[in-house]
């Protein structure tokens, strides 16, 4: 980013910081840079401990590799959960979502990535090795693969499924098929057939709930 | 400044990367316009039309627009989706080996018909084989020839003697069959007759007739050496996709290994627990 002779040094200083984020670009780093100039000392304040508590206290929880502040985390430590069935995701932002459709009472794992063959990224670069470790005692009847539906998603269930199939635990993947709201005349044809091979009965008392 | 219209082009997507939050840059390969990287707009949105229309390892027809610093999709249709390569993942990790190889020798611009067919008719073949490597062997040794690395299989890359069928030697840095005086004089790995015979008859046959022939373990970890070798040679470099293959073809003795361990770890704890 080139920098002005009209900027202050500081200014630019934190313009760059802001713009090294994803998604900002350098109008909204200028922006975001200007906001906080302007802002009362005490938002600013409240910012940078923030900023700098989220990197103190923020671990990986040792059970399920989410992020956490203790260890092991709430998910981890809810006796209210079963310990049958393990959700295994990408990213622990995914978590999140699964946990805002309160679509599953078991636990989750986070691999923190997914493996890309032609970038380089291979299995010994996510927490595999964890998630093979939870499995060996009997406790776990249930493998649960989330993983995206994209090309780097599929190599990654690919190569969990042989693995996990190896240590005779049922393993399951996550339908795919026409998100809500979604037109079939725009679906391309390897969706259309997921959601066609995956079709299911519509219960007539419910409609097709 | 003159306006420059819009392209049209079939390509088959190679790969893709996140771009911001919601984009993708995608890289096609183009039989008329050679490798073009153009970005996918809101392609990670859940209600994208455009998403499952460039997903790698698909063949479509597409609409350009030149943007700032790369072109832009404005418009996807799928013509192959090769559902076999995505749901079966070795079929997968072959297709990703030749993507790979097209990926890294291809540059913008640089219309190459005869590498794009080459592809197209890998990836159809590989949704169908019952050898899936095989075919990227198969592939392998035309994309080499392509390059203008084709390997010298009837005459002793150093002394130029025609070779016989047994006692050779293969050197990929001289890039072909060595006769047995000359890798008796250390040059070149070992060539089995097998792997010999072999080389020579996926040169002169199809991809389907190379699918049905039986190659043993010894034979087939040969041959891969021999191609791994001359493929570093062609692109002075390591394919980064091989090491998934690597991971693949370990995965279920991990699997078991794990289990193993598991059920050693519980005992351990039983019998602690009883003491």
């Amino acid at each position: 980013m080139q920098r002005s002779p009209a900027t202050a040094p500081t200014i630019a200083r934190l313009i760059e910081a802001f713009h090294r984020l994803p998604g900002i670009g350098p109008k909204s780093a200028q922006r975001l840079a200007y906001h906080v100039l302007r802002a009362p000392r005490a938002e600013a304040e409240a910012l940078s401990e923030a900023l700098l508590e989220v990197k103190d206290s923020t671990r990986l929880c040792g059970v399920c590799q989410n992020i956490t502040d203790a260890d092991p985390c709430p998910v981890c430590l809810d006796p209210q959960r079963s310990d049958s069935t393990i959700c295994v995701v990408e990213e622990p932002l995914d978590v999140a979502a699964i946990e805002r459709a309160g679509v599953h009472r078991g636990r989750y794992h986070v691999l923190h990535g997914a493996i890309s063959p032609m970038d380089g990224v291979g299995p010994e670069d996510l927490k595999v090795r964890e998630l093979l470790a939870r499995l060996g005692d009997a406790t776990v009847e249930e493998v649960i693969l989330a993983m995206n539906p994209n090309l780097e998603g599929e190599a990654t269930a690919g190569y969990l499924s042989r693995v996990i199939s190896a240590m005779g635990v049922r393993i399951t993947r996550i339908a795919h098929g026409l998100p809500v709201g979604a037109d079939v005349e725009y679906a391309d044809e390897r969706t259309l057939r997921a959601a066609m091979t995956h079709r299911v009965e519509v219960d007539a008392q419910r409609g097709d709930d | 400044m003159p306006r420059i219209r819009p392209i049209r082009t079939e390509a088959i997507v190679l790969r893709q990367r996140p771009l911001g939050d919601a984009d993708r840059i995608c890289v096609l390969f183009s039989p008329t316009r050679g490798r073009i990287e153009a970005v996918a707009k809101g392609v990670r949105k859940p209600l994208s039309k455009l998403s499952g229309h460039v997903e790698p390892l698909s063949r479509g027809q597409f609409g350009l627009a030149h943007g700032r610093s790369l072109e832009v999709i404005t418009e996807a249709q799928t013509l192959d989706s090769w559902p076999a390569l995505h749901e079966d993942v070795d079929r997968m990790t072959e297709a990703l080996a030749m993507a790979e190889l097209v990926d890294r020798s291809t540059d913008f611009d640089a219309a190459s018909g005869a590498l794009y067919q080459l592809l197209r008719h890998s990836l159809d073949e590989l949704t169908t084989s019952s050898s899936p490597r095989s075919v990227r062997w198969w592939f392998v040794l035309r994309f080499l020839d392509q390059q203008g690395y084709r390997p010298e299989l009837d005459s002793c890359v150093r002394c130029r003697n025609e070779v016989g069928p047994e006692g050779n030697g293969f050197s990929a840095v001289d890039g072909g069959v060595v006769c047995p005086t000359c890798h008796g004089a250390g040059v070149g790995q070992r060539l089995s007759s097998a792997v010999f015979r072999l080389l020579r008859y996926m040169r002169r046959s199809s991809c389907e007739s190379t699918a049905r022939v039986r190659v043993d373990a010894d034979a087939s970890a040969e041959l891969e050496r021999h191609l791994r070798l001359s493929l570093e040679q062609a692109l002075d470099g390591r394919l980064r996709s091989s090491g998934f293959a690597e991971s693949l073809a370990r995965a279920e003795t991990i699997g078991r290994s794990a289990a193993s361990s598991a059920t050693e770890r519980v005992q351990e704890e039983q019998e602690h627990a009883a003491i």
